[in-house]
């Protein structure tokens, strides 16, 4: 298939178009925060098994030292965000509403904070099982949000290989800025990530994808491009969901990832930009992730910014330092689209935060309007990137026909991206329905199996 | 800080909303509807005014009693009801007795909405049900024409208007022929002209081609409005009017006149499109309109009726669900697994 065009740029098709709401903090260069009173990291910020504590209560760690190592395969390293003592070893709340098991680390106020390195891991000389080795134990995941294991990601079974490896600027998702910010502040380390993921996946061509909102990016980026690294970057329409890696694919090169696949099964890679960065900043260190940038914004902040902030500052703590309206209503991890509200501020920033957003009562009134019956406008048809039927989707939702909805109408290729809810003039909470359809059909399939 | 004991909202992403609501929309729909309106009651005069005004309370009335019945808020406030009874006054000879307009408008609201279960759920235009009942109930009220821009339409009322429940309508002295009537039954061609800006008789509302246009492509441009339906309605209608006029010029009547006149321009653009009976994908409106063209040329050509836009939409509406079957999308991803299989 053909990749579509949008006034000459590659796209997809479908989509939606909801405010940017990024000029408030786009300009804003990435700011250190300062270190919270008591860090409290969880063991399990990605995808897969909880990591397994490697530090006992009371015990001194510097910033940087490996406080968790990886539990199997689909798992990775935990590292101190900061130079202190850890106070306990206890359960804390996360964003999921269960509770982690979390280090509770307490910074000493008088330290350098500096970071300890490890052993670093050449690029030149590192094999490509020595360098996944390496990703694994720097804690590296997937920081676009999904905070998959970055190390699992890259490798490629026997058999099976990657053509391209795409770099993801998009940062489709309104009021974030991070990724914008990163492409502009660390080139370096992103060209040097990249290096090191070219030599792990085998690819020959790299393409970074950055949404047209982002001229400065792209331009810079085109100019520190190396010149020994065959690849370019490619400049997409400003359309949600742009930046999710099956959109990405399509718009790039053509290719769609068979229902149920993986990337891998059309020879090729995604990677966020920000990844990439801190595989570049951290590998030639011998480091792992203690920090991460984020976009702390929405109307209800008042110093809003992109923030370098240790992993683990409690949400409390962040919001009490950027400063927060009277009449904030709701805040959420992540971006409006797909960001989970908090129900919580003693939960902590974790390495798939993106963002953080909050609104006021004003900002949030808008999606306290009336719930209406479909009326078939076809609007959600016209916005899903993947050509389900949200509206049909949604009314055997209300009767509970999970399973046909599953094997007849593809629900579980829904990857809820919000566009069926955020474009509803009648309002019916869609993507949601789908994310408790698509959960009582894997328990189904768990009961069965 | 917020302050103390302030709580925070836990809700669902997304966290923001289009803006689109079904309420705006239809209220949009309302807004497109009344240049119509004003020309019709500017038209037909107060023959025209009581109409539209009988069909409108009849059809609200209704709406919001049966919702009382039924003990539900009422659903009124979302100003679909409104269109309905607008653009069913909007389908009505001017002259038709008000008892007639108020039955019609109940059967509108009652049969063709509430008893599929409202808002959503209606699989026929409600509008065209009740005005569907009255063509077979009072068949020679329903294609009793005046003359539009009569001289005293605003001082007096045709003698049919305020017949008596259950009487014979008188017929009035001054009846006049639509364009379409005038071509079925005397081969005469009206000036295209006239046609397009309304100075002919016909329904309260559907003389203004001009303002019918102008409406619906208001609501094209909010993206209010899937802009393929009238389109295929008119491709179609042009296409087989067109090919049968070069025939026989003098026996089919010319895609102008066919475009022209009669509820064509109203039916294809406002109640064809209505969102509730009419298919979700684009390959199944391109369908579904040209369907409704080639049955209305179809009905009006061969027919023993010279109009039949009504017929076409109902039975585009009854076919609805079937063409979303057939034009399914293809879902991302499974393009060769449906080949390989």
């Amino acid at each position: 298939m053909r990749p579509m065009r949008l006034l000459g740029l590659k796209t997809f098709r479908h989509g939606v178009h909801p405010p940017e709401s990024k000029d408030e903090t786009s300009g804003l260069a990435i700011r250190q925060f300062p270190f919270a009173p008591l860090l409290i990291v969880p063991l399990v910020q990605h995808m897969g098994a909880p990591s397994l504590p490697v530090v006992e209560e009371g015990q001194e760690v510097h910033r940087g030292q490996q406080i968790a190592r990886a539990d199997g395969f689909m798992s990775v390293s935990m590292h101190a965000p900061a130079s202190g003592l850890v106070r306990r070893i206890a359960l804390a709340p996360s964003i999921s509403g269960r509770m982690v098991p979390a280090v509770y680390l307490e910074p000493f106020p008088g330290s350098t904070q500096e970071i300890e390195e490890g052993t670093p891991c050449p690029l030149d000389t590192a094999s490509p099982d020595e360098i996944i080795a390496a990703i694994q134990d720097a804690g590296v995941v997937g920081l676009g949000g999904a905070a998959f294991p970055t190390h699992v990601k890259l490798k490629i079974p026997e058999g099976k290989f990657v053509d391209t490896l795409i770099i993801n600027g998009v940062e489709c998702e309104p009021f974030l800025t991070t990724d914008h910010r990163v492409m502009l502040e660390q080139s370096g380390d992103i060209f040097m990530g990249i290096r090191y993921l070219l030599k792990v996946t085998g690819a020959q061509k790299v393409i970074i994808a950055v949404e047209a909102n982002k001229p400065d990016a792209a331009a810079h980026l085109r100019e520190a491009f190396p010149g020994d690294l065959d690849g370019s970057v490619e400049v997409l329409p400003v359309k949600y969901p742009q930046g999710a890696e099956k959109m990405l694919f399509s718009a790039l090169l053509g290719r769609e990832v068979p229902s149920g696949g993986l990337p891998l099964d059309i020879h090729a890679l995604c990677c966020n930009v920000a990844t990439a960065a801190q595989i570049g900043h951290l590998l030639p260190r011998g480091q792992g992730i203690q920090e991460r940038v984020i976009t702390v914004t929405g109307p209800a902040v008042k110093r809003k910014g992109n923030y370098r902030i240790p992993i683990g500052t409690p949400l409390r703590f962040l919001l009490e330092h950027v400063g927060v309206e009277e009449d904030v209503n709701r805040v959420f991890l992540g971006g409006p689209m797909m960001g989970a509200a908090v129900s919580s501020l003693e939960i902590s920033i974790t390495k798939g935060t993106s963002g953080v957003t909050a609104f006021t009562d004003s900002a949030a009134e808008r999606t306290h309007s009336q719930v209406y019956p479909c009326i078939r406008c076809s609007y959600c048809v016209d916005a899903c990137p993947i050509f389900l039927n949200p509206s049909l989707l949604g009314m055997l939702a209300a009767n509970e026909e999970f399973s046909t909805m599953a094997e007849e109408h593809n629900l579980m290729d829904c990857f809820e991206c919000g566009s069926c809810s955020f474009v509803c003039p009648s309002h019916i909470p869609l993507v949601q329905h789908f994310r408790a359809a698509k959960d009582a059909v894997r328990k189904a399939k768990a009961g069965a199996a | 800080m917020a302050k103390p004991g302030k709580t925070l909202e836990i809700r669902t992403s997304p966290h923001i909303l289009s803006g689109y609501s079904v309420d705006t929309i239809m209220f949009n729909v309302v807004l497109a509807l009344l240049p119509i309106t004003a020309f019709a009651v500017f038209a037909f005069g107060l023959a025209g005014l009581l109409t539209l005004s009988m069909a409108l309370a009849s059809c609200v009335l209704t709406e919001h009693l049966i919702c009382r019945a039924s003990g539900k808020p009422t659903t009124i406030g979302d100003w679909s009801v409104t269109i309905t009874g607008l653009l069913y006054g909007l389908t009505l000879p001017p002259s038709l007795p008000l008892w007639m307009v108020a039955v019609g408008g109940v059967i509108c609201v009652a049969m063709g909405k509430a008893m599929f279960g409202g808002l959503g759920y209606n699989t026929f235009n409600p509008a065209l049900v009740g005005r569907a009942v009255l063509q077979a109930a009072f068949p020679v009220a329903l294609t009793t024409w005046i003359p539009s821009f009569g001289a005293g339409r605003f001082s007096s009322l045709p003698s049919s208007t305020l017949t008596l429940p259950f009487t014979e309508p008188t017929v009035d002295a001054i009846t006049s022929a639509t364009p379409l009537a005038l071509w079925k039954f005397s081969q005469e061609a009206t000036a295209t002209g006239d046609l397009a800006l309304g100075f002919t008789s016909g329904s309260v509302g559907e003389t203004s081609s001009v303002l019918i246009l102008l409406g619906g492509i208001y609501l094209i441009a909010r993206n209010m409005m899937n802009w393929r339906i009238p389109v295929s309605i008119f491709g179609a209608v042009a296409v087989l009017s067109g090919a049968l006029h070069l025939m026989d010029p003098a026996r089919y009547a010319s895609p102008v006149l066919m475009l022209f006149s009669g509820g064509l321009m109203l039916g294809a653009m406002f109640m064809a499109t209505d969102m509730v009976g009419s298919p979700m994908t684009s390959r199944g409106c391109y369908l579904y309109g040209a369907l409704i063209g080639l049955v209305t040329v179809v009905i009006r050509t061969w027919g023993g009726l010279p109009e039949g836009v009504m017929y076409a939409i109902l039975l585009g509406n009854a076919v609805t669900a079937h063409l979303d079957r057939w034009t399914r999308l293809t879902v991302f991803g499974t393009r060769g697994k449906e080949a390989a299989t």
